[in-house]
């Protein structure tokens, strides 16, 4: 880590002639610019979908739960699907920004800022639906261990639905200062180039006084890396946790062991195609395409493989022990024949397809590294892996253990205005985000650009040239660095 | 350039010799004969009267509970024909466990070291010919395990598989809703197919890192590269059936969807845990003066991740069992929490609680005699998980840690050294001369 020396055969992670000075611009551009009519027609969008599901909710709860399409048989299905599917997309940013730094992944640097706020946008979404999907949301409070009045009427510690409460509330509190200590730099980059008073005013506030010394830097590298150690076992229990909803109980395919590690694989799987999804448009959009890179592009289809692969691994392990059981209360569950074939074999099938076919393609090299393609795939598994938490939550349910409650389940337009809803309350937070934070980590960035910079590599393996001096800013500094040789100067 | 120590030659010789003599001796004193098993019994319990009496103790109240469920709890007959062969099978499993021990430590090494192809790592290919010695041991572990299920499948010389006795499934029709999957045939091709593979990956990356040494350009790395991906896609799939085939089949009834991951846990740790003292010792002998301690800190922090990994996994798998509670599936926990509490307990202090602490600390992490220290407390840990996934589907209540399993221990131990050490020794150099990241590992500092 310590030299600049990498291995040529190495990618670039930055292209073009950028000097340190260009990643500064360039990431301070779409804060410092205005913005377009693109923006506005998108947040305008964005807001009436977030307005339209502030309707929905606030009908459910004035009216009750009946509002929504779910049975005595299964009282479980958009809410907690969307919960799930909302948690599990927040993984990515925390699987980025915490272990991709303890696997020391460079281009991890010019992805992590906006998956962590990806990670912070989505959990908020996931924590409404807790709440929402109560029948007396106003007494939520009751799920805290206070003491009260009812003769300290306590929580039973043993339901992974409280664990829920500290999983979640614990994952959000967590991504937030690690994103947070992130930003400081970068808060502090764009409170010194700002020009107009408010936002010097505003982005002083934010970057609690940073003034990046020796020591200030050695203590932000070294609290980066303990909270990486820490969140990284946070976000494999959160989403574990969240699998112990299921786990835990006794229904037929919801209880099995492999949930933990398998639901996490897929949070993970989920996470990276939404990240996926924004960065392919961000990168265009703010003009980040120096530094958001096919190879980034690729790396992250690369996980996308491995997850998958995983979660498929665990699809036919699903598949065969629920045979293998002998138990014939697991013909019916979310990976069995009975479901292939049942009233819910087009949830089954939109799963397999987008789960497990579709990111197949992603072993195809011209693939992964194509940015329309990529795209595409991304979306596929965001919906795939929707279908992957209804098939689990309501094809378990629909067929339990006593035929005479077997049932099926439709939604109401309030469970799909909710979830739209959410979908446009993510899309207003993080277009907010794109306009107003630094998206890319540049103190970051500027620490990876001389060894894996384009410009540097061919210096140094190409040309054969020392890179010592060669960011320097030609206006700030009279060293003119670039293309000079230390041995060359010396001999003038 | 390592030549091969004549002192740890003799001590592999003499660990295998004693082993021979010791497994040798374990066959010859298992019981043969229904008296001669109760005699086992009865001396087992005169001998330590105290302790065995409340594991006793709480056995007959377990059977009480089902008793009622239980008809063949009275049948006096047949309980002894089960002690007999539960006797009869303690020296198989003594050595199925050994066997498997030392087999999933080159397991392990194998797939760590295609991850670190596959990965691009530029901190590790200095420890690849370590890696390499170290996986040398597959081909002889993965024959010797094939033999044993030849024998144990094929011939029918024990009694550890109750899926494998024809008369048995005749009589149990859950079992017999799994005959497509639990028959001696494919079962043997099973093994095969998975041995046969890994074995095959190993040869050809070998093969490739030896052409690459000489080569012009960087063709046998893509190839070791590629063979690497193909090698881990076809492992994860194999390794489920291999745990499912080998331990869960141990206990036919029983089944869990995470066993195969949590098997493949213990697995991978203690391969990476060898890495580790392997290059400690040829550390301490100044041969790979190329290796830092920034590559022992980073294996160091690859134990102590694994190790919370593998805690992770067996959390999840007990405590949803423990929790939902179902009868068909908390019946496996059930022997191993009341006869091998010790044991099963006792595992989570040595691969848990000791190298989270041990190893936490980053300057400790890079201290040879640290890793050394924690590695075998967590090697004898995850030797201690094997036994509970075997011993008390095999043998049960009647276990017990002596000759046989010591024996079979010291004589896998000493097979062990003489073959990798022995592969090390072979090797043309201890360091790759044209993997294209080689330097940038040589130059690592962490």
């Amino acid at each position: 880590m310590a030299s600049h020396y990498e291995a040529p055969i190495r990618e670039p992670l930055v292209t073009g002639e950028k000097s340190y000075h260009d990643v500064t611009v360039d990431i301070a551009a779409p804060v410092e610019g205005r913005a377009n009519k693109l923006w506005w027609i998108a947040f305008s969008i964005a807001l009436v979908a977030f307005l339209w599901g502030i309707g929905c909710i606030i009908y459910t709860v004035s009216t009750g739960i009946g509002v929504w399409g779910l049975n005595k048989t299964i009282g479980w299905a958009w809410d907690i699907t969307n919960f799930v599917w909302w948690v599990g997309i927040g993984h990515a940013g925390t699987l980025i920004s915490a272990v991709l730094l303890l696997f020391r992944q460079k281009w991890r640097m010019a992805v992590n800022r906006s998956a962590e706020a990806m990670t912070i946008f989505s959990v908020v979404q996931a924590g409404l639906f807790p709440i929402i999907h109560m029948g007396r949301p106003w007494l939520a409070y009751w799920v805290l261990p206070i003491p009260n009045q009812f003769g300290s009427l306590w929580v039973n510690f043993n339901s992974p639905l409280l664990w829920d409460v500290f999983a979640i509330s614990t994952y959000l509190s967590v991504s937030l200062v690690f994103w947070w200590t992130g930003l400081l730099p970068d808060f502090a980059m764009l409170r010194d180039r700002a020009v107009k008073p408010f936002q010097k005013k505003i982005y002083s506030l934010l970057s609690f006084g940073w003034t990046g010394r020796a020591k200030d830097w050695q203590r932000f590298e070294e609290v980066s890396l303990v909270l990486a150690g820490l969140a990284t076992p946070l976000v494999l229990s959160v989403h574990t946790i969240v699998s112990f909803d299921f786990a835990t109980s006794v229904v037929a395919g919801w209880h099995s062991t492999i949930y933990p590690p398998y639901f996490v694989a897929g949070a993970i799987f989920s996470g990276f195609a939404m990240v996926l999804t924004l960065l392919i448009i961000m990168r265009k959009v703010s003009n980040l395409e120096a530094y958001i890179t096919r190879v980034h592009i690729e790396y992250m289809n690369k996980v996308i493989l491995l997850t998958g692969g995983v979660v498929s691994v665990a699809y036919i392990t699903e598949f065969f022990i629920a045979w293998y059981s002998g138990t014939n209360y697991e013909d019916y569950t979310y990976l069995s024949i009975g479901a292939a074939t049942g009233p819910y074999w087009w949830a089954f099938w939109a799963l397999i397809i987008c789960n497990f076919i579709v990111p197949q393609t992603l072993w195809v090299k011209k693939l992964r590294r194509n940015f329309t393609w990529s795209f595409i795939v991304s979306i596929i598994i965001n919906i795939g892996m929707w279908f992957e938490r209804f098939d689990i939550i309501v094809i378990n349910l629909s067929k339990g253990h006593l035929p005479s409650s077997w049932s099926m389940f439709s939604p109401t337009f309030v469970d799909v205005g909710i979830y739209l809803g959410t979908i446009g309350f993510f899309f207003v937070l993080f277009l907010l985000y794109a306009r107003t934070f630094p998206v890319i980590a540049q103190a970051e960035i500027k620490t990876i650009l001389k060894s894996s910079g384009e410009r540097y590599k061919r210096m140094r393996d190409v040309e054969g040239k020392s890179i010592a001096g060669a960011a320097a800013d030609p206006r700030t500094s009279n060293y003119s660095g670039t293309n000079t040789n230390s041995s060359d100067q010396a001999t003038k | 350039m390592y030549t091969f120590s004549n002192r740890l030659r003799i001590t592999s010789f003499i660990l295998m010799i004693v082993g021979v003599l010791g497994i040798g001796y374990g066959f010859l004193s298992a019981p043969s004969t229904i008296e001669e098993a109760k005699a086992i019994v009865a001396s087992t319990q005169a001998h330590h009267a105290g302790g065995h009496e409340q594991a006793h103790d709480s056995a007959a109240h377990h059977e009480n509970t089902t008793a009622q469920t239980d008809a063949h709890a009275d049948d006096h007959a047949a309980h002894d024909a089960h002690t007999l062969s539960k006797l009869q099978n303690r020296p198989w499993s003594a050595f199925l466990i050994a066997a498997f021990f030392f087999f999933m430590l080159s397991v392990g090494a194998l797939v760590f070291y295609a991850v670190q192809h596959v990965a691009q790592a530029g901190w590790s290919p200095v420890l690849f010919r370590i890696m390499e010695g170290v996986t040398a041991y597959l081909v002889p572990g993965a024959i010797i395990l094939y033999v044993f299920y030849v024998l144990t499948a094929g011939f029918h010389m024990n009694h550890m598989y109750i899926w494998m006795d024809s008369d048995i499934m005749a009589a149990d029709k859950i079992l017999q809703l799994k005959s497509g999957y639990l028959n001696i045939p494919f079962f043997l091709i099973r093994s095969l197919l998975f041995l046969g593979g890994w074995c095959f990956y190993r040869y050809y990356v070998v093969k490739q890192s030896r052409l690459q040494d000489e080569a012009e350009d960087y063709t046998p790395y893509k190839k070791i590269f590629k063979s690497s991906v193909f090698f881990l896609l076809f492992f994860f799939v194999t390794e489920s059936v291999m745990a499912w085939d080998w331990f869960m089949g141990l206990e036919p009834h029983w089944y869990s969807t995470l066993f195969a991951w949590y098997i493949f846990a213990s697995m991978f740790v203690s391969g990476v845990t060898v890495i580790a003292m392997v290059l400690v010792y040829l550390k301490s002998k100044g041969l790979v003066d190329f290796v830092n301690d920034s590559h022992l800190h980073d294996l160091g922090k690859y134990i102590f991740g694994l190790s919370i990994f593998w805690s992770y996994l067996w959390f999840g798998q007990f405590m949803l069992i423990w929790y939902a509670n179902i009868p068909e599936e908390s019946a496996y926990f059930m022997t191993r929490v009341e006869h091998y509490g010790i044991v099963f307990f006792g595992m989570l202090v040595l691969n848990f609680v000791f190298p989270f602490l041990m190893l936490m600390n980053t300057d400790f992490k890079r201290r040879g005699w640290f890793i050394i220290m924690t590695g075998v407390v967590v090697l004898i840990g995850h030797y201690m998980d094997v036994f509970q996934w075997v011993m008390p589907s095999t043998v049960g209540e009647l276990w017990s840690f002596g000759i046989p399993e010591i024996s079979s221990v010291l004589f896998f131990l000493g097979l062990f050294i003489f073959v990798t050490f022995n592969a090390i020794a072979k090797m043309p150099s201890l360091l790759e001369k044209r993997n294209p990241l080689i330097e940038e590992s040589k130059h690592f500092h962490y």
